[in-house]
């Protein structure tokens, strides 16, 4: 049984189908990586995965059991967390207290609330912040933060947004190195991502949308290679950028 | 916070010996800065920590003051023990509109109007039940006596609401430490993100929404049967709601002791000036001099007062 089964979703906005029809099985354990230009309904598919708007029609199944119709944090509570595009700290609370707040989705009391927010914070590499108020983080903290909310709450299916976006090629790599390392505790993964480089080194599986339609499935160096994929998304250069991304991917491998 | 708490010990224990040096007219000026620090506290709870502005918490405390005084005049029962059924009563109606309010989404200004909704649809029904007397409002009996919550002089009252307040502290401190608390200022920060990690933002805006109701109605209660005197015009009324956000606002929103800071700075003034001003014939015009305060406290301590006072603290 896959972790996470989407059938046939689709979602309109007024007369804009911003998800038509997409299909996709993710199994245990897995990073898939969804890519495809602006506006091509990934966001859009992530609030429909995870409640915060709803769909028209379609299954979403996560470990069997529809998600349909629950609330963010009841998706929460079954173990499906996502990650915001644009990050949403709690400004005022430090990022200590930002955390425990995820820590108590699986945490009765706040002393091992506590306990499990420290853990995870030294874990995304921000032990030194932990008394700093977010609304003083620089954005790449603000988004180890993001990342560190949503670990708190033990899921078994991460969804991030972008996490990679605006950060340098080093912390580029710093993240991928701690993806790889929450993807091997068992959390599987999906991921929209922009930054190439990420997505190609992390991803297994790569989904490509376009106008909120599947256009492309398959193994990263494949996708890169689909004309279809290059003449929507790609381009030239860029698919020379990817297949960077392949060889650092592989050069890890050997 | 153990800085805190030993000053905060020392406060108290000031309180406790203060009425020793105070006459009868100090003595009502403390018992009103208390009432409404209390008042200030119970609304700071919901607007405070959750971040959902209330502007009909007048509603609550004609509840409580009407619920517990006819309890007491029709049934006999004691105000100690009615103040809990107007506790009651005031959170069933608060969370009657919670329900409507968030179970469809309603958030910022639209919720400050359904705030202001049902106080004006309270204080209407209240203005015209005969039971209530109407426009010439209820007058409660004088019989003093500690089963009755009625006494002779201002003493007593001091320390109940004294009472009042330290126990407002510790539910607030309570919550704040709290699974609940943490929660409550995650939906203030951002409802979204707290959503998407778990917090059942409906739940918890109940919640939240229903102990400042129950609290708020208690200090109706007690209104009740220190003025002995209730009209919806004065205990139903948006002035009274105003009174009560002034303080907070002014000390120190979402702050354990904004409201109590906020009260030992605005209460005083406002007595002695409506007193003084009402002399010169210049009635109203403390209510000119709050405009200011809290237009002076908006600009120059935007975060409250309490901020700047905690900084103080910490850093020296």
């Amino acid at each position: 049984m896959p972790l996470l089964e989407l059938k046939q979703v689709s979602k309109t906005f007024g007369g804009l189908r911003a998800v038509s029809d997409v299909s996709l099985c993710l199994e245990k354990g897995e990073i898939l990586g969804i890519i495809g230009p602006n506006g091509a309904g990934k966001t859009t598919l992530f609030n429909t995965i995870t409640g915060f708007c709803r769909h028209e029609s379609g299954e979403i199944l996560f470990e069997g059991r529809s998600l349909i119709d629950l609330k963010p944090h009841q998706i929460c509570h079954r173990g499906l967390v996502r990650t915001f595009q644009l990050v949403k700290p709690f400004l005022q609370l430090s990022v200590l207290d930002n955390v425990i707040v995820a820590a108590l989705n699986r945490i009765k009391t706040t002393k091992a609330a506590t306990e499990k927010a420290l853990q995870t914070i030294e874990f995304v590499g921000l032990k030194e912040k932990k008394h700093t108020l977010a609304t003083t983080l620089t954005l790449p903290h603000r988004k180890r933060l993001e990342l560190a909310r949503a670990l708190a709450t033990e899921p078994g299916l991460l969804l991030l947004d972008e996490v990679m976006a605006g950060l340098t090629p080093r912390e580029v790599d710093q993240l991928i190195g701690l993806l790889a390392e929450v993807n091997q505790r068992k959390v599987t993964i999906l991921l929209i991502e922009h930054v190439m480089r990420g997505l190609m080194a992390l991803s297994r599986t790569v989904l490509v949308l376009n106008y909120g339609v599947k256009i492309a499935e398959g193994a990263p160096e494949e996708v890169v290679k689909n004309p279809q994929v290059i003449e929507a998304y790609l381009g030239e250069e860029f698919g020379k950028e990817a297949g960077r991304g392949i060889e650092l991917a592989q050069g890890k491998r050997d | 916070m153990t800085r805190v708490y030993f000053l905060l010990g020392c406060l108290f224990l000031i309180l406790l010996v203060l009425p020793l040096f105070l006459n009868e007219y100090l003595l009502g000026i403390f018992v009103f800065i208390f009432y409404y620090a209390y008042l200030g506290q119970s609304w700071n709870i919901l607007t405070g920590y959750t971040g959902n502005i209330s502007l009909g918490h007048s509603l609550y405390v004609g509840i409580g003051a009407y619920l517990s005084t006819m309890i007491a005049m029709h049934l006999g029962i004691s105000p100690w023990l009615g103040m809990l059924f107007g506790g009651l009563g005031a959170t069933l109606i608060s969370l009657i509109m919670g329900y409507l309010a968030f179970r469809f989404g309603l958030r910022n200004v639209y919720f400050v109007l359904i705030t202001i909704a049902f106080a004006e649809i309270g204080r209407l029904v209240a203005l015209h039940l005969k039971p209530l007397g109407q426009f010439m409002g209820l007058f409660i009996d004088f019989k003093p006596g500690w089963q009755n919550f009625q006494f002779k002089g201002n003493l007593p009252y001091y320390y109940i609401s004294l009472g009042f307040v330290v126990f407002s502290l510790a539910v607030v401190r309570a919550t704040e430490l709290s699974k609940v608390g943490r929660y409550f200022v995650a939906l203030r920060e951002d409802e979204d993100a707290a959503e998407s990690i778990g917090v059942n933002a409906f739940k918890y805006k109940m919640i939240a929404l229903g102990m400042s109701s129950f609290m708020t109605a208690l200090a109706g209660t007690f209104y009740a049967n220190y003025i002995f005197y209730l009209h919806p015009a004065s205990i139903m009324s948006m002035a009274l709601s105003i009174e009560i956000i002034l303080r907070p606002i002014i000390g120190g929103l979402g702050t354990l002791f904004g409201p109590l800071i906020g009260s030992f700075l605005i209460t005083p003034l406002a007595e002695i000036s409506r007193s003084y001003f009402a002399k010169a014939g210049l009635e109203g015009l403390h209510i000119v001099i709050y405009g200011f305060l809290l237009i002076t406290s908006v600009l120059f301590f935007p975060r409250g007062i309490y901020s700047y006072i905690r900084r103080a603290l910490f850093s020296g």
